[in-house]
């Protein structure tokens, strides 16, 4: 697995999210990932500390469920989004146990009717080298400001 | 122009035994007054004694938009104070929390200031010798503000109201059954505070936590994608946490109508006197073993009680039997900060704060698939609120005339009452 494999794959992980194809995106995540997005800088631990989203592939699949609702109220209208990523470092990288981390500076914008919010974060992607491609197993978001009064997020950064 | 500061009569006038009107949730003069008035003259929550444990240790924020200081002070006792220097305002503190040692001392000119507020130096002193400094507030130090702590929970009230017991009466059995749930009796703020921003009135917040009409229709896209996404799994498979936690906000009317709903005098009240979403939860067998023994017999009651929300009116709102909390600070008539915080039961098993994080997460964080729902409906109603040909909202529903004559009350769970019971709290302090 070379940089450039796990670059590229980092690029439409985030592409998936913004054409709103969440159910490629869910097929990404290996069956024990989570979703994690942190309370407040170098946050350790996800269970005994509040998290703005710690996710199972259970609570991931409800939330992509739940946006093809149409009684999901908040979603009228739809927001959308768009990850502007600058390019992914390879953190660490063991390619014979097939495991990477890669570490990706971003600014996402969240849209909705007249409203739109920008937030500056990181996204560290632990990567496995499972059959049939990579997978992820755990993606963490750390956004700059978010231990801040935020308004609701309603994709996925 | 002042419609309403001078003209008690059309300001009551707004409330209604059964409706009010829509000035109380957009109005910028009637927000004003409710922070001179309604939030000034009651009990508001600061914070949490085990937030500052040790002397010296503080803990900053805004009650009724001004700006306070909560700190132990080196009696071991705790202080509110307002944060603002007496030379020229500045806040002399800035952090959410850290600790001061002995004193606080101004980043602007150094006044510095014991931790109970007393002033205890100016730099060239002398330079004042001959002026009226010695007349004015400013001696005074940082303004002490008038506190009481109820099991930890440190309420203050900002101008003469009526006495803290006095206040809140025997609401306070839900703040005793939370402190309770500890093994040791004694709760501990653990975990961090999720900060939500709604662009709604604080009042739209407050009087939802105890409208059992909303959630089937409101969380029916998730709570209702959570109970499908169970169907059909074996029985003896365990229950997800995250399942156990979303489902049951997707229960029937008579559901939440068979929970009932508690109110007291000055706007307080729950509901889930009978049960509630959390009686459902898996038990933690290590965790009901230490309370048999720390309270014998007294365990099952304690743990039986299973309340929904109650409010402290206006500002706390608390769920026992989850361990959380959740703070509404008014910034403005359409602006609000919903903090959520935590509790780890002191004596009890990890996995309790775990599940209070978990729900916590799952249902206060700014990216909660239930809030999304619920603010959108708050701030939906800020807006149509605007609409010409009707300017009431209702709150009809199971109004009874009787219900103005009591004082505690206890009612169905779907009664629109605990609404119009804040409203009558809402118009006694509101009238000058």
């Amino acid at each position: 697995m070379n940089e450039a494999e796990l670059a590229r794959f980092v690029l439409r992980e985030a592409r998936l999210i913004d054409e709103k194809r969440f159910d490629e995106w869910y097929k990404l995540f290996t069956d024990d990932a989570y979703y994690w997005v942190p309370l407040v800088p170098g946050q350790t631990d996800p269970l005994a500390h509040n998290s703005l989203a710690y996710e199972d592939k259970l609570l991931l699949k409800l939330r992509i469920e739940r946006l093809k609702q149409p009684t999901a109220y908040s979603q009228k209208p739809q927001s959308r989004c768009l990850h502007v990523l600058q390019t992914p470092e390879v953190e660490k990288s063991d390619p014979a146990r097939g495991e990477f981390l890669t570490r990706t500076p971003f600014m996402y914008t969240e849209t909705r009717g007249d409203e739109s919010q920008r937030y500056a974060a990181i996204a560290w992607h632990t990567l496995v080298g499972a059959p049939g491609g990579l997978r992820i197993r755990l993606k963490r978001v750390d956004i700059l400001n978010a231990d801040s009064a935020l308004p609701s997020i309603q994709l996925f950064l | 122009m002042a419609r309403y500061r001078d003209n008690s009569r059309a300001l009551q006038a707004l409330v209604e035994p059964d409706r009010v009107h829509r000035d109380v949730y957009i109005d910028p003069e009637v927000f004003q007054l409710e922070m001179e008035r309604l939030w000034s003259r009651t009990w508001i929550y600061v914070g949490h004694a085990s937030q500052v444990p040790r002397p010296g240790d503080f803990i900053t924020g805004d009650i009724a938009a001004k700006p306070v200081i909560l700190v132990r002070h080196t009696d071991g006792k705790v202080r509110v104070l307002m944060n603002r220097c007496a030379h020229k305002g500045t806040k002399v503190v800035y952090d959410f929390a850290g600790n001061t040692g002995k004193t606080f001392r101004c980043p602007y000119h150094a006044w510095t200031y014991r931790t109970d507020g007393s002033l205890l130096h100016i730099p060239l002193k002398e330079g004042y010798e001959k002026t009226k400094l010695h007349e004015t507030a400013a001696v005074g130090g940082l303004t002490p503000i008038t506190h009481e702590t109820y099991r930890g929970f440190v309420f203050a009230r900002l101008a003469e109201g009526p006495a803290f017991r006095d206040y809140f009466g025997d609401s306070l059995s839900s703040i005793d059954n939370l402190a309770d749930r500890s093994p040791e009796g004694e709760l501990e703020i653990a975990g961090g505070c999720l900060r939500f921003f709604h662009n709604c009135n604080w009042k739209m917040f407050v009087e939802n936590l105890n409208d059992t009409m909303h959630p089937m229709i409101v969380h029916a896209s998730s709570a209702g994608t959570a109970k499908k996404l169970w169907e059909g799994k074996p029985a003896d498979l365990p229950k997800p946490m995250a399942i156990e936690q979303y489902a049951p906000f997707a229960n029937d009317y008579k559901f939440f109508d068979d929970m009932g709903v508690r109110v007291y005098p000055h706007g307080h009240g729950f509901s889930g006197v009978n049960f509630s979403i959390h009686s459902a939860y898996s038990s933690i067998p290590e965790y009901e073993d230490a309370m048999k023994r720390a309270y014998g017999d007294r365990a099952k009651e304690i743990l039986g009680t299973v309340r929904h929300n109650t409010v402290y009116y206006p500002s706390l709102t608390i769920k026992g039997a989850i361990q959380s909390i959740r703070v509404a600070r008014p910034l403005a008539a359409d602006k609000t900060v919903i903090e959520s915080w935590t509790f780890r039961l002191k004596g009890a098993p990890a996995k309790l704060l775990e599940r209070t994080v978990m729900y916590n997460r799952l249902i206060n964080s700014p990216m909660s698939v239930v809030g999304h729902d619920d603010l959108h409906c708050y701030r939906s109603a800020q807006e149509g609120l605007a609409a010409q040909g009707h300017e009431w909202v209702s709150l009809h529903r199971n109004f009874d005339s009787k219900e103005l004559e009591a004082g505690e009350l206890t009612c169905n769970g779907t009664s629109e009452i605990s609404m119009r019971n804040q409203f009558r709290a809402w118009r006694e302090f509101m009238a000058s």
